[in-house]
């Protein structure tokens, strides 16, 4: 047995490993595959063996050879075998090759399940790191229910390494199990701010990653990132987080005022390119979404497209890139301001990265004017003939028809120079886009009455030019253009110069190796040329001639008999039996030409795309149901060819919608007029007189000329746009003569009569007059079309799933799936906890019915006030008047408290029931009060004016415990006075800091008061022995610290400041001045202004939850010095004092009982401060015991004095 | 999202590829010939970002890709990564590489194959950027470079002899790339550390 193992261990220093392997392949360059194949024979051998160390070689070489193509699914069981291996060595290779091969269909995956959780557990955090990656790449949904729950427990891990990856792969379990996003989602908002930062990263890039696909469920955590993007100094995290803003705002417009202003900043400060860019990119969302309500963003705008020009014109065509991209959203909204850089984009298209030019491209399509759109089509042009390679020419073509047929030819003055320029389009090879051309082509043709003689001749010209079916170019597309040149030249057949000719082209032998739906169009079409013809003929009385064209008829259709296609053959027959029929009438001298033509009488009109669609179906309809029974499906349908053009419709079928009332029809009647008021095109159909003389006397303002001769219409051979854009350039010209001569002569003007263009009026700068219009036919809509239709969102999209509420409250079902056995009797007090709590006790059943109710409560009134909170925070400018009950922001901050106070009671439910899932809920909701009262900050100023104002006198009926009395609470803020002078107004409030022990966040908030520009502000106070400001390092104790903005006129903006307090068992004032620049039209001028910052004992007190078993240990404990103060001639309700003592001093309420309660705070030290608040008839007595007894009765004085002022 | 990470040299031999959607061998190996034709007909003063990867899904899809000296380092992400971002996190990538490496030249890629997924798992899990801290991302090779050493110590003494001997006929790899000297325009690494 030895022996073998040591033979073992010395044939393993003889076979390859990956290295030999690596090399022995680039010694075999001319057998490659054959060497492999030798190499995986070999590997197969090794995977036999025990020695776990050989297979882990086999596996490390597998890895590799997948890399370079090869399959090694079925080494999948050993790739298992190594993972599992117990040294990290071999682990980390069996992750690795797991990771390249596995995927959802890999059925050994559900093997894996004890192996990763084993692994996830392991005290190795590099096993637990490694499972992770691993998992990361092959979860599936499988092992995503199976592993959350373990996998949210290592969101707490105590190591950063091991909490940054299981946060991140939260996301992927998420996808693959929605279900667990619920129960997990507290957690990883908790994780949004972790003291380690690439946790802190990795919960941004989680979140920001599901908000991407459903933002609006994401909405109600706007506050807690804004917070996080005015601290952060990471760029990664704000770059994710500004992005994230981005997604939210088109959401809520609010949240867009909110942002500008610190986005500004920033664009302004940083010096990251990355940083700059996305800041430019998120205020551009906010503006668009704004661009309707908001006035005034023309600054922002400005600034972002100057920023972008700067990038544009940079060096760097990577910032060039992204330069262009960014202006293309601004275009959508704001085209005038792009308009500006016409030169710098024209620029770029001529760039020699295709990148860019194809950025350019998109820009182009805002720049077009009806001045212009020939000369940067032509310049296209030119890039299409030069275009190397299909996908950027396939693009260039895309782009030309999307210009120039952009809001209904809005462009175009000429439909010649279109048309022509289509043609040569045509003249692409391999092109994908030849319906794209024969669309437009149908279309103008059809809109354009002026147009279609010259269509029609152009249309003849492309089927007789047999270069396009010649070619064989049938895979390439462009034989498309074939269908809408034949129907043209069928249906508008009168215009034909040469119909006989024609008629001949269509019936070629060729034609029947073009596509079938082609095919059937030529049939179709060939019919209506020889009515026309037929009736030529018999008005000619040439009946030889006409049965010549029957002749012709009947021997060339059989060939379209035999088509493949059955579309093709179908008409074919039918056709082919119906000419026979008019050939024997023919032979009995019978006219026919008549009926013939009958068959396709009357006017063809246009209907848009979507009229179908947007007819809604009449009540008592039911299009699903059957109207015979089915038959017995052994018939297969046969595939019909696909319809691609949306206006094939059956010629007489013109759309009746059902009846709608009167006053409905006149209603739409009268919105569809508005419409076509504003449309350029459109033919009024009774031009005001008013309108005319409006139009005559601007000088650029002329009303439109006679221009029937100004365009030849027949150009000899195929056109070339070219010409067009000459003779465009002669008419204009002569349009400009013609205008001089007219303020010459004006009373000729009521002469010309018969004025083509006369209601055609130009709303914008141009005076250029379009040589043919666009005919929008009123039928084009039916009549009662619904306005809009909203694409539905598609099914399969895997994101969907992950489109979940998450503000509701868990429910005691939705938890995780726990494969372990849990002991019903847990502890109260969930295991980890922030809060220094004693220790655990066993619960109380007996309250347990009573409190239940009250979580339920509770539950429903937040879920009230979920909505509220968001509003809050966003709603800059309450109105001031209203009194604070009725407002609704207002009630919802200030619950913040109240919600404190129940909440440890009703989580105690939670921890009896599941000790796992409390841990979940239970810092989430602290969170929430931390943000909450983030949203009172930041809107002091408001709340600092109703503050003052008198609260309600107190309904002073005692309160049973735990009801949620409907007593809204006067507001109340935080933010004091600091100082104020002519130039500038300070308020400020102290919060300590729970993670460093010794330091509190003084936040100050700074608004201009002046007219005047604010910058250079600097912060500067006397240290104390006992406090000292934090200032940059390498900076002395008498350096101010800047603050990081700058304060236009009227703009408020806050700034923190930490300060590091020796001891904090007394209150303490510093000294200190805060120096600026004032800047305005007259100069600046040096300001200093002088304040006294109050450190309050209650400043560094932490609002900190505690539970009633904790807190009862803590008071038996024994260790605690006691006082007590009584306050007088209070007429507040306790409610309302209860809260107003969480909020002013930051305690939390334990227990209330009656008009008695329990409260609870910790200083950023750690002292524990209890307090038992009792109410009598008018007065409020305040018993406090804590560790330290000078801390306590500073506390307490300071409590008397916000007390005595209720 | 990253959809896929590739390093292939100036002939499109892979490198390294890593795919965070799943796709068979063959699509893989397309993807990589895909993306070697998209990047390497491009000029050297041409902009990073390529849009197009017609194999790899949705029409979000961006290529960002850097080129050093025999190398393309090309990521395939999706839009919600800022692209500049990106290229950043490219230069800490091959700045590892180097750190870890010493030096790092093509060769090290080729014959530490196994060695830089490791590397680019303490960067990048499944998809998402993990760490843009090069400090912490070296600490962390670093330690789980030693924890292997020391599970090698007693068995992987003969292996690591007989390697030895087999290195000792490998001529003196040519160090070819120079990061150093590499004079692509960064236009904000500063800002990750």
């Amino acid at each position: 047995m030895a022996l073998k193992m040591v033979k073992g261990s010395i044939d393993r220093m003889f076979d390859k490993n990956l290295q030999d392997l690596v090399r022995g392949i680039r010694n075999h360059k001319e057998d490659e595959a054959k060497y492999i194949s030798q190499c995986i024979d070999e590997i197969k051998q090794e995977l036999k063996q025990d020695n776990i160390a050989v297979k882990a070689n086999a596996v490390c070489k597998l890895t590799y050879l997948q890399m370079l193509g090869y399959d090694i699914s079925w080494a999948a069981f050993n790739i298992i075998e190594v993972m599992s291996a117990s040294k990290f060595t071999f682990k980390r290779i069996g992750y690795l090759a797991a990771s390249q091969c596995f995927h959802e269909g890999t059925d050994v995956i559900m093997l894996t399940t004890n192996q990763i959780r084993k692994d996830l557990s392991s005290p190795s955090q590099y096993d637990t790191g490694v499972a992770l990656t691993g998992l990361s790449c092959f979860v599936t949904p499988d092992l995503a229910r199976d592993l959350a729950n373990d996998i949210m427990t290592l969101m707490s891990h105590t190591k950063p390494y091991i909490r940054k990856k299981a946060v991140l792969i939260m996301y992927k379990v998420f996808l693959k199990y929605p279900e667990s996003l619920r129960p997990a989602f507290p957690r990883l908002k908790e994780k949004l701010e972790d003291p380690d930062p690439g946790v802190q990263s990795a919960a941004v890039n989680v979140i920001c990653e599901l908000a991407r696909r459903n933002p609006k469920n994401y909405l109600s955590l706007a506050p807690l990132f804004f917070k996080l993007m005015t601290s952060s100094t990471n760029n990664w995290v704000l770059i994710k987080i500004i992005k994230l803003f981005g997604a939210l705002t088109p959401l809520e417009p609010r949240l867009g005022k909110k942002l500008i202003e610190p986005l500004t900043n920033l664009i302004h400060s940083t010096s990251a390119m990355s940083l700059l860019y996305e800041c430019v990119n998120t205020v551009i969302a906010v503006l668009i979404s704004l661009s309707s309500g908001m006035p005034n963003h023309s600054a922002s705008i400005q600034l972002c497209v100057q920023k972008l020009r700067i990038l544009i014109e940079d060096s760097d065509q990577n910032l060039k890139y992204l330069g262009l991209l960014a202006m293309s959203k601004i275009l959508r909204t704001h085209p005038k301001s792009v308009q500006a850089h016409k030169d710098l984009v024209l620029q770029c298209l001529d760039d020699k990265d295709e990148s860019i030019r194809l950025r350019a491209l998109d820009l182009l399509y805002g720049m077009v004017s009806k001045k212009n759109l020939m000369e940067i089509v032509k310049k296209l042009m030119t890039h299409v003939d030069k275009a190397e390679g299909t996908t950027y020419r396939d693009e260039l073509l895309t782009k030309i028809i999307d210009i120039c047929s952009q809001s209904n030819y809005q462009h175009i003055t000429n439909f010649e120079w279109y048309i022509s320029i289509l043609v040569e389009l045509t003249r692409l090879e391999g092109t994908r886009h030849g319906h794209l051309i024969a669309a437009q082509m149908l279309d103008v043709a059809i809109r354009v009455k002026a147009i279609r003689r010259f269509a029609v001749s152009q249309m003849s010209a492309l089927l007789d030019s047999a270069h396009l079916v010649a070619s064989s170019t049938q895979r390439s597309g462009i034989c498309e253009v074939l269908y809408a040149a034949a129907w043209i030249c069928g249906e508008f057949s009168e215009h034909l110069q040469e119909p006989q000719q024609t008629l001949e082209a269509m019936l070629r032998p060729k034609v029947t190796t073009l596509p079938g739906h082609i095919q059937a169009v030529y049939v179709q079409n060939v019919v209506k040329l020889y009515a026309a013809i037929l009736q030529q003929k018999e008005r000619a009385a040439d009946t030889q001639a006409a049965q010549e064209v029957t002749q012709l008829l009947v021997e060339r259709l059989p060939q379209f008999v035999q088509s493949a296609d059955l579309e093709a053959q179908e008409r074919a027959s039918c056709i082919l039996q119906l000419v026979k029929h008019v050939q024997k009438l023919q032979a009995r001298d019978v006219p026919v030409a008549e009926e013939v033509s009958a068959l396709f009488a009357g006017e063809l009109n246009p209907v848009a795309p979507k009229a179908q669609k947007k007819v809604p179906v009449p009540e008592g309809l039911d299009l699903d149901a059957w109207i015979n029974e089915p038959l017995s499906d052994s018939e297969s349908e046969d595939e019909k060819p696909k319809a691609i053009f949306h206006d094939e419709e059956p010629r007489h079928a013109k759309q009746r919608p059902p009846e709608a009332d009167e006053q409905e029809l006149a209603r739409r009647r009268e919105a569809r007029k508005q419409e076509q008021a504003n449309n350029p095109f459109y033919i009024k159909s009774s031009p005001s007189p008013q309108k005319r003389y409006q139009d005559a006397p601007g000088v650029d303002h002329i009303p439109v000329v006679q221009i029937d001769l100004s365009v030849p219409l027949k150009v000899p051979g195929m056109p070339m746009s070219d010409q067009y854009v000459k003779l465009e350039e002669e008419r204009r010209h002569r349009q400009r003569l013609e205008k001089d001569k007219r303020k010459r002569k004006k009373r000729e003007r009521e002469r010309r009569g018969a004025r083509r263009h006369s209601s055609l009026h130009t709303e914008s700068d141009e005076d250029i007059t379009p040589a043919q219009r666009v005919d929008i036919v009123t039928e084009e809509m039916p009549e009662n079309a619904l306005p809009s239709d909203e694409d539905d969102k598609d099914p399969n999209d895997p994101y969907r799933a992950l489109d979940i509420d998450l503000d509701k409250p868990l429910a005691d079902s939705e938890k995780l799936p726990v494969q372990k056995h849990r002991d019903a009797e847990t502890s109260k007090s969930p295991e980890r906890q922030d809060v220094a709590v004693v220790g655990k006790k066993s619960k109380k059943p007996k309250r347990k019915e009573k409190k239940h109710k009250e979580k339920e409560r509770e539950k429903k009134k937040k879920e009230a006030e979920k909505g509220a909170d968001l509003d809050f925070w966003l709603s800059t400018t309450p109105p001031a008047a209203t009194p604070a009950p009725e407002e609704p922001g207002v009630n919802a901050a200030v619950a913040a408290p109240k919600e404190e106070q129940e909440e440890p009671r009703g989580e105690e439910q939670d921890a009896a029931e599941d000790g796992e899932q409390d841990l979940e809920k239970k810092p989430s909701k602290h969170k929430k009060k931390k943000h909450k009262k983030d949203k009172e900050e930041r809107s002091k100023d408001q709340k600092k004016s109703k503050k003052r104002a008198p609260p309600r006198e107190g309904e002073a009926e005692p309160v049973e415990n735990g009801a949620l009395d409907e007593e809204p609470l006067p507001p109340m803020s935080s933010y004091s006075l600091l100082a104020e002078n002519s130039y500038i107004k300070m308020t400020y409030d102290v919060q300590g800091n729970l993670q460093k022990d010794s330091q509190v966040t003084v936040s100050v908030v700074l608004e201009n008061q002046s007219s005047s520009f604010l910058k250079n502000m600097e912060l500067n106070v006397l240290d104390s022995l006992n406090a000292r400001l934090a200032r940059p390092e390498g900076s002395s104790v008498h350096d101010g610290v800047p603050v990081p903005f700058q304060l236009p006129p009227g703009i408020s903006n806050e700034a923190q400041f930490v300060f590091t307090i020796q001891s904090i068992v007394t209150a303490q004032k510093l000294k200190g001045t805060l120096s600026f620049i004032a800047k305005n039209d007259e100069g600046s001028t040096h300001e200093k202004l002088d304040f006294k910052l109050h450190f309050t004992c209650t400043s560094y007190l932490v609002t900190t939850p505690c539970y009633s078993d904790a807190f009862a240990k803590l008071l038996e404990s024994g260790d605690l010095s006691m006082s007590s103060v009584k306050v007088d001639g209070i007429s507040m309700s306790f409610q309302n004092l209860l809260a107003k003592i969480c909020f002013h001093h930051h305690f939390s309420v334990v227990e209330r009982v009656d008009s008695c309660a329990s409260m609870y705070s910790r200083s950023i030290q750690g002292h524990h401060v209890c307090l038992l608040v009792k109410k009598g008839e008018k007065s409020v007595s305040v018993d406090g015991k804590c560790s330290d007894s000078t801390l306590l009765s500073n506390v307490l004085e300071e409590m008397k004095e916000t007390l005595a002022k209720c | 999202m990253i959809k896929a990470i590739l390093i292939f040299n100036n002939h499109g031999k892979p490198r390294l590829s890593m795919f965070y959607q799943p796709y068979s061998e063959d699509t893989q190996w397309q993807i990589i010939r895909e993306t070697f034709h998209l990047v390497s007909k491009r000029d050297e003063n041409v902009c990073n970002f390529l849009e197009g990867g017609l194999l790899i899904g949705e029409s979000d899809n961006k290529l960002i890709y850097r080129h050093y000296a025999t190398l393309y380092f090309v990521f395939c992400v999706d839009s919600s990564e800022s692209e500049l971002g990106i290229l950043d996190l490219i230069q800490v990538f091959v700045e590892t590489l180097d750190k870890c490496f010493e030096n790092v030249c093509e060769l090290d890629l080729i014959f530490h194959v196994d060695k830089v997924p490791n590397i680019l798992a303490e960067m990048v899990m499944g998809g998402m950027v993990l760490e843009t801290n090069m400090n912490e991302i070296v600490t962390q090779i670093d330690a789980q470079n030693k924890l292997e050493k020391s599970e090698a110590a007693l068995a992987g003494a003969p292996a690591r002899a007989v390697s030895a001997v087999k290195n000792m006929n490998l001529p003196e790899i040519p160090r070819n790339i120079n990061i150093g000297d590499i004079s692509i325009k960064v236009p904000n690494l500063p800002s990750f550390k």
